[in-house]
């Protein structure tokens, strides 16, 4: 009798196992962000880096468009697309929303202090947790969203001279 | 031209595989006692006829033969010979292949050294092996075509990704396979033990050999992927708890479990049950490991070209495999008897098979929780260093004083006697252990139990060592080797892990920067052009300050060309007592480079303890044979 619901206990969890790995093997892959395009996102709160503020991602449709990118210090490719950011900083339909990954504050001052500060909002995600949300899985990366929260566009990878045009163009 | 080749040698292998099905099952059927002039024949054609596909592949890498859609996405023209080679099992298609090489030519080698065995458990372990490797070929042929054609044919090839590109990793995947791969041969020996009723003594004696060998294998396939992480990836660590790494780990215990328990079969047959369900048990991780790797399921440094249809193969294959092998273990088990006495060798052998449990499972829960929580709560997590630092880090200080104590037991029934000398070890190590903070100048109690821990192992190894040479007892000795090593591997790992040097700085040509006691001076940059990539060489000047001893670092930016990549070039000066590990990488628009420099204590050392490990292996593995 014990026998029989060792055996009972052990096959159904093996096949709860196999079907969660089932169908895991059937949704969007993990981290796949590229069917984000077009769909809104959702609202959550994000700490600010200089001050002990906060912002909230909802805010952000007070602005014509919102370029959120996602950087760090230690990233080398960050560095390579600042210039870029730079240039877009004075752009008047755009405001752009630099989120912090995992970190020091320190450098990360050092960083902008040295490049230039190209960020209308500065905020941080130490944890590396929030910017989940947003389908980041490396850094740089890039979204471009609208008023009504949309993603418009993603750019996985240090943004290049192509990639500021055609924000240029879909802001214009 | 190859494909046709390769493709028509691997449909004769399915129907020579199907053969040898056949006619084992006819041996089996007519309780044959002799093995038949075709089984041998079969399985010799078997061997070399997947040994030629293997090298039709290799030969398609080597004369860059781009009509091969695996060629043409894993291979260059102006790529050096070797890594031409090498690429042949550095992408999912050709490393499938040298897993079914090494499954036939295991089952083959089997054959030969168990030709004497008892016949009906012999039998069953070739249908069982044979199964999986017709599973395997099928998915080989249908779904990971190493042969598939692409037209029109390419004139060059999208080249492999200059971080594979290294001799450790040319290595590691071969290494790695006699491992993991190997274990099936016992899963296939375990379930015939169960169908054929031979159990006992000479079922341990039969499966030991090839647990040893994967266990070797598998350890020096681990040690060579973290060299290369250590080396190539330029982070600066050689564990990240990546999935990948994980799922090579989880084997490697149940295998280390199997090989302690197996010898308690052997000598007091008892035991049995377990010793099956550990045989099951390290093939099925093995290919749950491959699965979670190879569907995409869970992403890490391991970029294969995911695909989720592979992954249904593989999953589909291992449910099957799970619930047939689970359905014959529930059906033939009796219940066994153990009369252990609590204080004997048996006993503390099952404690290390305790432990490597506990460390399996928290190595398996923290590998798939994430996939459990995504597909439940949709949420994305990953699981990190800091869980498995928690939670394994004090459990190594009990395992370690077990392995101390543990050997010196005897069968049956152990009385402890020489407290005396063990009190004196533990001041010893402790003394030893505080000589080393001091040294160092740095203090943490846990990290520091850890250390004291492992030189008490240290020292009761080398005080065995020392027994054994006066009176010239060798039986113990790959053991000691191995445990030895062990002891090495925490107490190193220990200290580079809490008593490293860390700084992050940028700096530009002709500037200098101190701190602690290092001063570092970037003299000049220079820019070479080599076989495939060009190199941007920073040249550094590294004094330490307190000895006065001076070091040139060159590290590099490499700018590839097939396929365009950046890769970053640590500088690493390997020493005896520790390792100097320097990293540039630039500041677009700027003059400044930033810098990590790192001082790793005893990092050689840690590569020299798993060396260590696997030769005890080895040495058993010899002393076995005589």
């Amino acid at each position: 009798m014990k026998n029989k619901l060792i055996i009972i206990i052990t096959f159904s969890f093996l096949f709860f196992i196999f079907f969660i790995f089932y169908l895991s093997l059937d949704k969007e892959k993990n981290y796949n962000t590229k069917n984000l395009v077009g769909k809104k996102i959702e609202n959550f709160e994000l700490d600010l880096l200089f001050t002990n503020n906060k912002i909230e991602v909802n805010e952000l449709s007070e602005n014509n468009f919102t370029l959120i990118n996602i950087w760090a210090s230690w990233c080398a490719p960050c560095r390579k697309e600042h210039k870029y950011l730079i240039l877009l900083k004075d752009n008047k339909k755009l405001k752009i929303l630099g989120i912090n990954f995992k970190d020091k504050k320190n450098n990360a001052k050092d960083f902008l202090k040295k490049l230039g500060d190209p960020y209308y909002y500065n905020a941080e995600d130490q944890s590396g947790k929030k910017s989940v949300k947003l389908g980041v899985y490396g850094i740089p990366e890039s979204i471009l969203i609208n008023n009504e929260l949309r993603i418009i566009k993603k750019f996985i990878g240090p943004l290049n001279n192509s990639n500021y045009e055609e924000i240029l163009d879909i802001i214009n | 031209m190859l494909s046709n080749f390769g493709n028509s040698l691997i449909v004769v292998n399915i129907l020579i595989t199907l053969s040898i099905i056949y006619s084992v099952v006819f041996c089996i059927s007519n309780e044959k006692q002799t093995i038949p002039k075709k089984i041998w024949n079969f399985s010799l054609y078997q061997s070399t006829i997947s040994i030629t596909i293997f090298f039709t592949l290799i030969a398609g890498f080597i004369i860059s033969d781009f009509s091969l859609v695996t060629v043409f996405q894993n291979s260059h023209t102006l790529k050096p010979l070797f890594y031409k080679i090498s690429g042949t099992w550095g992408n999912h298609e050709g490393s499938l292949l040298l897993w079914i090489n090494i499954m036939i030519i295991f089952s083959y080698l089997f054959l030969i050294y168990n030709k004497n065995s008892n016949k009906n458990y012999l039998f069953y372990t070739l249908v069982i092996q044979n199964i999986l490797i017709i599973g395997f070929l099928l998915f080989l042929f249908i779904n990971s075509n190493p042969f598939s054609l692409i037209f029109p044919t390419p004139k060059e090839g999208m080249g492999l990704n200059p971080i594979l590109q290294d001799p450790a990793l040319a290595i590691h995947p071969p290494l790695l396979y006699v491992g993991f791969v190997g274990s099936s041969i016992y899963f296939s020996a375990g379930t015939a033990s169960l169908l054929s009723g031979y159990n006992g003594k000479e079922f341990a004696k039969s499966i030991k050999p090839w647990i040893l060998v994967s266990w070797i294998f598998q350890t020096l396939g681990i040690l060579t992927g973290s060299i290369w992480a250590y080396y190539e990836l330029g982070w600066g660590g050689f564990w990240f708890w990546d999935p990948v790494e994980n799922a090579s780990l989880m084997p490697w215990f149940v295998m280390t479990a199997l090989m302690h328990s197996v010898i308690v079969l052997e000598k007091r047959n008892t035991l049995y049950p377990w010793v099956i369900i550990l045989c099951l048990l390290t093939f099925i991780l093995s290919v749950t490991g491959t699965f979670l790797v190879r569907s995409g399921v869970l992403n890490s440094v391991h970029t294969f070209a995911n695909d989720p249809s592979r992954g249904l193969y593989i999953l589909v294959f291992l449910s099957l495999m799970v619930f047939s092998s689970l359905i014959i273990f529930f059906y033939k088990y009796q219940k066994y008897s153990y009369n252990f006495n609590a204080n004997s060798k048996e006993t503390f052998i099952l404690v290390n098979n305790w432990f490597m449990a506990f460390f399996l499972v928290t190595i398996l829960i923290g590998t798939t929780y994430p996939i459990f929580i995504e597909v439940i709560k949709k949420i994305n997590i990953s699981v990190g260093p800091p869980f498995y630092n928690i939670l394994i880090i004090p459990i190594i200080i009990p395992f370690l004083i077990f392995m101390t104590f543990g050997p010196k037991a005897k069968w049956i029934k152990n009385k402890f006697s020489s407290f005396k000398s063990l009190t004196l070890l533990v001041i010893a190590a402790t003394f030893l252990n505080i000589l080393i903070s001091n040294f160092f100048k740095s203090y943490s109690i846990l990290s520091n139990i850890v250390i004291t821990s492992s030189i008490f192992l240290i020292l009761n190894s080398v005080l065995d060592l020392v027994k054994i040479f006066k009176k010239k007892r060798s039986f113990d000795f790959p053991r000691i080797i191995s445990h030895l090593g062990f002891g090495f591997l925490v107490l190193f790992i220990g200290i580079s892990h809490n008593f490293s040097i860390e700084k992050d700085f940028n700096i530009k040509i002709g500037e200098t920067k101190l701190f602690k006691s290092y001063e570092i001076n970037f003299e000049s940059l220079e820019t070479e052009t080599r076989k495939n990539y060009k190199a941007v060489v920073g040249h550094f000047n590294i004094k330490n300050l307190s000895n006065l001893n001076e070091e040139n670092a060159r590290p590099e930016i490499r700018i590839y060309n097939n396929p365009e990549t950046l890769t970053y070039e640590a500088f690493i000066k390997s020493k005896l007592t520790h390792d100097i590990y320097i990293t540039m990488s630039n500041i677009n628009r700027s003059e400044y480079y930033n810098i990590k420099f790192q001082k790793k204590p005893f990092m050689l050392w840690i590569w020299f303890s798993v060396l260590m490990i696997s030769f005890g292996g080895f040495l058993r593995l010899i002393k076995n044979e005589k």
